[in-house]
C-alpha cells in the first residue's frame, strides 16, 4: 500500500522519511506525488507542511485541486499538517488561498503572529496520547463543525478529523515522534478491512 | 512521548524547522512592498528585504547596510508569506534589530558591507533563524557550528552569472565527499584546521606583542569560547554531516541565479531550493521571470516546461568574473 506525500514544496523528504521507516511494521510504502497520476497509486496522501499560497497556486495549476477533492470524496485518506491542514478546510478567510472544503474547519493563516511566535507545546491527542508539538507560524482553527476534535490547545483545535480527513495545524514530521503517522496508517488499514469484510 | 519542549535544542529545532518549510520554494529579493506584493503573487516562497539589489550595489557602491526599518514595516505588512532581511556580516545589532521588528529569518550577507572583519555572528543569540553563505565546506561547517539555521552558495551576487554558484556547490560536496571514509582522529584534525580561523586574530596580536616564538593562550577567542571546546563543537557538526551526508539543515543556492534554467540547475544539482536577487527586478518583466522561476525550480525536470516559460523573457545583463569586485571574499 502506498502513501503519498504530495511533493510540491514544504518539508515533504520529513513525511517520507516518517512513512518508510513505518514500511515494515504497517506494509506500506512512501510514494512522492507530482502529478494526477501519482495520485492513481496510492491509497493516503499527505499534504506537508510549507508555504499555503505557493502550494495552493502549483496544485491549481497542475489540475490537481479538483481531483485530491474528487478521490477524497470517493474514500482517499488525506492528512493536512500546517500548511496542508489550511489546503484541507472550508474557509481560509484568506483570497490568496481557497480551502478545498473537506473538512469543516474555519482556520486563521500566521494566526500566532510571526518565526519569533513560534513554539513546542505538550498536547493531549486523543486515540494517540500525549505529543510534543511543533508550531510553526502556525494557523489556528478558529471554528469546527461535523468534525471530532482531536486536540486542543489554549482552547482551541489544532488537530480535527472528518470521518477520512485528518487536519493538524503543527509539524509532527519534525520531531522523532511517529504517533500520528501511525494513526494514520491504522485508519487507512481500518477501512480498508472493513471494506473487504463487507464485499465477502 | 518525546518531550521536546524542555530539550534544549528546542530553539534550533524551530529554527532549522522554518527553514525546513522553504524547500522547493524560490525566494526572492524586493526592496518595496510593492516588489514584495509581485513576489508573493508569482508563487515566491518567502522574500528578502534589502535596501538595493545586488546589482545596483555593485554599480552604485558605498556602505551596503540592512534594509531601513520603515521599508522592512511596510514588506511585513504586505504579504502573507515569510519576510527575511539581510545584516551586515558581524553586526550583532543590527541583527538585534531586525529580530525586533518581526523580520522571520535573517541572511547574514557577504551583498552587504561587512561591520565585522574577523568574526560573524553568533547566531545562537538570536530567536529567529539565521541563513549565512558558504564558498566551501569550511565556510559551511563553520557557520553551522555558529547555528545558522540554513546554508546557502554565496555564488557571486548581481552578475546574473551561475558560474560562482556551481563552484561553491561543488566545493561543499566534495567536502562532504571526503568525510566518507574518514577516522575519527583524522575527523578531529579536520575540526581543528576549520577552527583555524577562529584563532587568527589571537596569533596576530600573540605576534605583535610576543614575536612567533611565544604563542598567547587560546582562551576567550569566540563568544567566551576557547580554541579546543570550538574544536570539539566543529567535530560534532563534522561527524553528523558524516552521518547524514549532507549537510544537516536546508541548503539553498544563491548568487547569479538570472533565468528559470539556472534555477532548475541548481535544484538539478541537489539543492533544496533557490534566492533570486537581482534576477527578477532587474528583469524586463519581473512578474513573468518570478513566476518562471518559481515553475521551472518546482518541476526543474520538466524540460519542455522549462522551454515555454524561458520563451520571450528579457533576463538581466550579466557579469563576467574578471575584473569585478567579488562579494563572495567578504567573510570566510
Amino acid at each position: 500500500m502506498n502513501i503519498g506525500i504530495l511533493n510540491i514544496q514544504g518539508d515533504v523528504s520529513e513525511h517520507y522519511d516518517f512513512i518508510k521507516k513505518l514500511g515494515k511494521k504497517y506494509g506500506v510504502s512512501p510514494l512522492l506525488v507530482k502529478n494526477n497520476n501519482d495520485l492513481n497509486n496510492v491509497s493516503g496522501l499527505i499534504i506537508p507542511g510549507g508555504e499555503s499560497t505557493v502550494i495552493y497556486n502549483i496544485l491549481v495549476k497542475n489540475n490537481m485541486y479538483d481531483n485530491i477533492i474528487n478521490l477524497n470524496k470517493n474514500g482517499l485518506y488525506i492528512m493536512g499538517t500546517c500548511a496542508g491542514a489550511i489546503i484541507l478546510s472550508e474557509d481560509t478567510s484568506d483570497i490568496r488561498v481557497k480551502g478545498m472544503g473537506l473538512i469543516d474547519i474555519k482556520i486563521k493563516r500566521n494566526a500566532y503572529g510571526r518565526q519569533i511566535n513560534s513554539f513546542i507545546e505538550n498536547i493531549y491527542i486523543k486515540h494517540i496520547g500525549n505529543f510534543s508539538a511543533v508550531f510553526i507560524r502556525a494557523p489556528e482553527i478558529e471554528e469546527y463543525k461535523n468534525s471530532e476534535l482531536l486536540s486542543e490547545y489554549n482552547n482551541k483545535p489544532v488537530f480535527v478529523r472528518n470521518k477520512n480527513v485528518l487536519a493538524l495545524t503543527f509539524h509532527p514530521e519534525l520531531t522523532g515522534d511517529s504517533s500520528i503517522h501511525e494513526y494514520f496508517i491504522k485508519n487507512i488499514l481500518e477501512n480498508e478491512a472493513g471494506s473487504n469484510h463487507a464485499q465477502q | 512521548m518525546l518531550d521536546l519542549k524542555t530539550l534544549k535544542f528546542g530553539d534550533e529545532l524551530l529554527k532549522r524547522g522554518f527553514a525546513k518549510m522553504t524547500k522547493g520554494g524560490v525566494i526572492m529579493d524586493v526592496t518595496t512592498a510593492e516588489q514584495a506584493k509581485i513576489a508573493e503573487k508569482s508563487g515566491a516562497v518567502a522574500v528578502m528585504a534589502l535596501e538595493r539589489v545586488p546589482a545596483d550595489i555593485r554599480k552604485e557602491g558605498g556602505v551596503a547596510r540592512m534594509a531601513d526599518p520603515l521599508k522592512i514595516k511596510e514588506i511585513l505588512d504586505s504579504v502573507s508569506i515569510p519576510v527575511m532581511a539581510k545584516v551586515r556580516i558581524g553586526h550583532l545589532s543590527e541583527a538585534y534589530v531586525l529580530e525586533s521588528l518581526g523580520v522571520d529569518m535573517l541572511d547574514e550577507s557577504e551583498v552587504l558591507t561587512p561591520a565585522d572583519p574577523f568574526y560573524h555572528i553568533n547566531k545562537k543569540l538570536y530567536k529567529v533563524p539565521v541563513v549565512c553563505g558558504a564558498r566551501t565546506f569550511p565556510e559551511a561547517v563553520r557557520r553551522i557550528f555558529e547555528g545558522a539555521a540554513m546554508i546557502r552558495t554565496k555564488g557571486e551576487a548581481g552578475t546574473g552569472n551561475i558560474v560562482e554558484a556551481m563552484r561553491h556547490i561543488r566545493a561543499v560536496e566534495d567536502g562532504i565527499y571526503i568525510l566518507r571514509d574518514l577516522t575519527n582522529d583524522e575527523l578531529y584534525k579536520v575540526a581543528e584546521n576549520i577552527s583555524k580561523t577562529y584563532i587568527s586574530l589571537r596569533d596576530i596580536t600573540s605576534g605583535e606583542l610576543l614575536g612567533n616564538e611565544n604563542k598567547l593562550p587560546y582562551d576567550n577567542v569566540y563568544y567566551d569560547m576557547d580554541y579546543k571546546t570550538i574544536n570539539d563543537n566543529i567535530f560534532r557538526v563534522l561527524k553528523e554531516i558524516k552521518r547524514m551526508r549532507r549537510l544537516p539543515l536546508v541548503n539553498f543556492a544563491a548568487g547569479g541565479v538570472a533565468t528559470p534554467s539556472d534555477a532548475a540547475l541548481m535544484m538539478k544539482m541537489g539543492m533544496d531550493g533557490v534566492f533570486v536577487g537581482s534576477g527578477i527586478f532587474k528583469s524586463k518583466n519581473p512578474e513573468k521571470m518570478a513566476r518562471a522561476v518559481v515553475e521551472a525550480t518546482e518541476n526543474y525536470e520538466d524540460y519542455k516546461s522549462i522551454a515555454d516559460v524561458s520563451s520571450g523573457l528579457e533576463g538581466m545583463e550579466g557579469l563576467e568574473m574578471e575584473n569585478i569586485e567579488k562579494l563572495q571574499d567578504r567573510g570566510n
